[in-house]
């Protein structure tokens, strides 16, 4: 007769039972990813050493013997390391040079497109869409790619390497200014809009104030990142810093106490970049919410 | 409201739209000093006068076309053919595109009217609107005739050498070879090389193919063929541009996990409230911030020294970086983490190691697993990179296919397989994230103000 009056409140036994069984299942299905993770890392990582010209276990008693050669040669030569770091400063400004320009010009295109790609702020509200293709596309080049054709154009030095790094900025800045505008508020635009200011003069008076702490800490931080790449693309050949660490690197023995000066300027200049950033994103975002 | 107060907030709202007016004019000038230092500093003016226009117009050019050169040796009278002047794209001893006769005199047709004929001793070019063009080339050199009236400027006639360029193509006469060029939009043999059954066949007549019964190479079904012309094309060699491309997210992909299974742990000894050791602390932070300010060019070459070019060095480099960055991060997310929840765990007699498992990492799970992603996805962009310094993937692909200088429709492939790379990694990690935060609940309300983390961002 059950069936008929309906259930009753169930026995605890079968909600245990239930309560049970989902957490086996559960179990299982964590169980079976976390082996197929693990699979495919080690997986993964046997195909990748099987492919590399040299072994892992083969070279990790190595790994130290560059840096002790560099190290070594350096400490022997330590007097001639001062004069190295002056040597190699003006290399560091141009990759700093590089990475500034980029991320000012970068930003620029990037507050513009973003400006247009945003709803309730674009010019053309029909193109938003193709703005937010364009960016996902100028975001997903890596640098290298446009700054090798670049530099088979315009010839080596620092511009390819600044066009190349602006490009993606660009982009990448984009996406998240436009998340920022997203929350901007869309009074001031109108009042301006109400007064028939233009939209140019709508987006400098009335939106660029309310975001600009945020655009500054984001560009920040892409600094931060686009001091490396610049160091990197040097080293393809597009000046500055990596430039003259790979001419130290090829030359073999003998100038490993400029790479080794070389080193610790890079290293020394994107830590101080990253502590001045981080301090003064700090404040700007604190300031804001104080 | 008396007088006095009501002048003292004129001035302070004065003085406020001063500040404001100067900022608004300071700014700009300061940006635009700074652009003109770097316009002088970085030599433009100098970079655009040394610009090549020549090679920007043979990358354009390459990347959306291609050549097929015509060629006679006019010491035996044998007339070869082939793409873009490349033995893998040399037509077999007989045979020939449709807009070439080859016999006692092979006539070439370049289209709209133009048309050159290599006979046994004379070689004559028709260019409607000109007249035609003969020559004998031979011991005396080119021995070209011309219609009468001065040479127009596309013709450049030597005793020894003859160039002649047309809308249509281009025709070079020396005295032991003859050479037509011809150009056509597209990649040429993407898909079938020359030597493939399947090649000059259209789409339709491909698929028709795939179906039917009647083998094109016996023993082998037409689909299972049709892959293996594709893959093993010698002329794009797509096999190894997609294996390149396995290994280039290979890299990204143990780089990036890798870091995060190194950086766990590490983060719990970095985070205040699992680490009361102050000494430990602030070594492990110091560890991350060394990590992390190396950067991955240099450990790339320091690990390249050890293990040498490859993907597990590339994939190593990117551990390393990220590792710094990783360990910052979870430090910071895990002295976030409410302590109830532990308590709560701890209260059932569970042990460091349960109280961890279960009060701790549930917790922290999607914040992390997001981060995580999000780094996979730069990553992968980082990979290609690395891959072109440490060599290994598609960025070795890339400079390799640059270095040649001449196969940039190889580049431009190359350049749109790693933007798709790019984007399908991102959508992936994308979707992946919002599974992860959302779970099965409906949309979440979006965050207020996405304020900028302090913590590292990927490159």
């Amino acid at each position: 007769m059950q069936t008929l009056l309906g259930d009753g409140p169930r026995p605890v036994a079968d909600i245990r039972s239930d309560y049970l069984g989902a957490m086996r299942r559960k179990r299982i299905y964590g169980g079976i990813l976390l082996a197929l993770f693990v699979a495919l890392m080690v997986g993964g990582f046997d195909l990748a050493d099987s492919r590399n010209a040299g072994g892992f276990w083969s070279g990790l008693h190595r790994i130290f013997d560059f840096p002790g050669e560099v190290l070594g040669e350096a400490a022997e030569k330590i007097a001639l390391l001062p004069a190295h770091l002056v040597t190699y400063l003006p290399a560091l400004i141009e990759t700093i040079n590089i990475a500034a320009a980029a991320t000012l010009t970068g930003a620029l295109f990037a507050i513009l497109l973003s400006l247009l790609a945003t709803r309730g702020l674009a010019k053309w509200p029909r193109l938003i869409p193709v703005f937010r293709r364009v960016m996902d596309i100028m975001r997903a080049v890596p640098e290298i790619v446009i700054a090798l054709v670049l530099i088979f154009v315009l010839g080596g030095g620092p511009v390819p390497a600044m066009i190349a790094i602006a490009f993606h900025t660009a982009g990448a800045l984009g996406k998240l200014f436009s998340e920022v505008n997203e929350n901007a508020d869309i009074k001031p635009v109108d009042g301006l809009a109400s007064v028939g200011a233009t939209w140019s003069q709508r987006m400098w008076l009335g939106v660029i104030p309310q975001v600009s702490p945020n655009y500054v800490s984001y560009a920040l931080l892409r600094f931060e990142i686009n001091i490396r790449a610049s160091a990197i693309l040097g080293f393809v050949g597009a000046g500055g810093i990596g430039y003259e660490l790979k001419n130290a690197m090829s030359w073999g023995q003998g100038k490993y106490d400029e790479a080794a000066a070389i080193f610790i300027l890079l290293f020394l200049s994107i830590v101080l970049v990253d502590q001045l950033s981080s301090v003064v994103r700090h404040k700007l975002t604190e300031g804001r919410a104080a | 409201m008396s007088v006095a107060t009501l002048g003292i907030m004129k001035t302070e709202a004065d003085r406020r739209f001063q500040k404001k007016r100067r900022w608004g004019f300071a700014l700009p000038a300061v940006i635009v000093v700074y652009l003109a230092y770097i316009f002088v500093s970085f030599d433009m003016a100098g970079v655009l006068g040394r610009a090549s226009a020549e090679n920007a117009r043979t990358l354009v050019a390459d990347s959306y076309s291609y050549k097929t050169h015509v060629s006679r040796d006019n010491r035996n009278g044998a007339v070869e053919i082939a793409i873009e002047g490349e033995r893998k794209g040399t037509y077999p001893e007989g045979m020939s595109p449709e807009w070439v006769t080859l016999g006692e005199t092979s006539v070439i047709d370049l289209g709209a009217g133009h048309v050159v004929s290599f006979g046994q001793e004379i070689v004559s070019y028709d260019i409607p609107g000109y007249g035609t063009i003969t020559a004998r080339p031979g011991r005396q050199g080119a021995q070209a005739e011309f219609p009468p009236g001065d040479l127009p400027e596309w013709i450049n006639a030597s005793k020894n050498r003859v160039t002649i360029t047309t809308e249509a193509g281009r025709l070079t006469i020396t005295r032991n070879r003859t050479e037509v060029l011809r150009y056509f939009t597209g990649w040429e043999l993407f898909f079938f090389t020359l030597d493939s059954p399947f090649h000059g066949k259209g789409f339709a007549e491909l698929v028709g193919l795939a179906f039917s019964g009647d083998q094109v190479v016996p023993g082998q079904s037409n689909i299972s063929a049709m892959w293996d012309g594709f893959i093993n094309n010698a002329m794009w060699r797509h096999g190894e541009v997609y294996w390149a491309i396995f290994e280039t997210i290979l890299m990204a992909f143990l780089g990036t996990f890798g870091a995060a299974i190194v950086a766990l742990p590490l983060g719990f000894m970095a985070a205040r409230n699992f680490t009361p050791l102050k000494s430990v602390r602030f070594a492990m932070r110091r560890v991350f911030d060394f990590l992390r300010g190396v950067d991955a060019l240099i450990w790339t070459i320091v690990l390249a020294r050890a293990f040498g070019p490859g993907p597990l060095t590339g994939a190593l480099a990117i551990l390393l970086t990220d590792t710094g960055s990783f360990g910052k991060m979870f430090s910071e997310a895990l002295e976030n983490v409410d302590s109830k929840q532990i308590e709560g765990v701890q209260s059932t007699g569970a042990k460091p190691l349960q109280r961890y498992r279960f009060g701790v990492i549930p917790q922290i799970t999607p914040v992390l697993l997001s981060q995580v992603l999000y780094y996979l996805e730069s990553n992968t962009r980082s990979a290609t990179i690395i891959g072109a310094i440490t060599g290994g993937g598609i960025g070795l692909l890339l400079t390799q296919a640059m270095i040649t200088q001449k196969d940039w429709e190889e580049v431009s492939y190359y350049i749109v397989l790693i933007i798709m790379m790019v984007m399908a990694m991102d959508w992936l990690s994308g979707m992946l994230r919002r599974r992860l935060i959302k779970g099965d609940d409906a949309p979440a309300k979006k965050a207020k103000t996405p304020a900028p983390k302090a913590g590292p961002l990927p490159v």
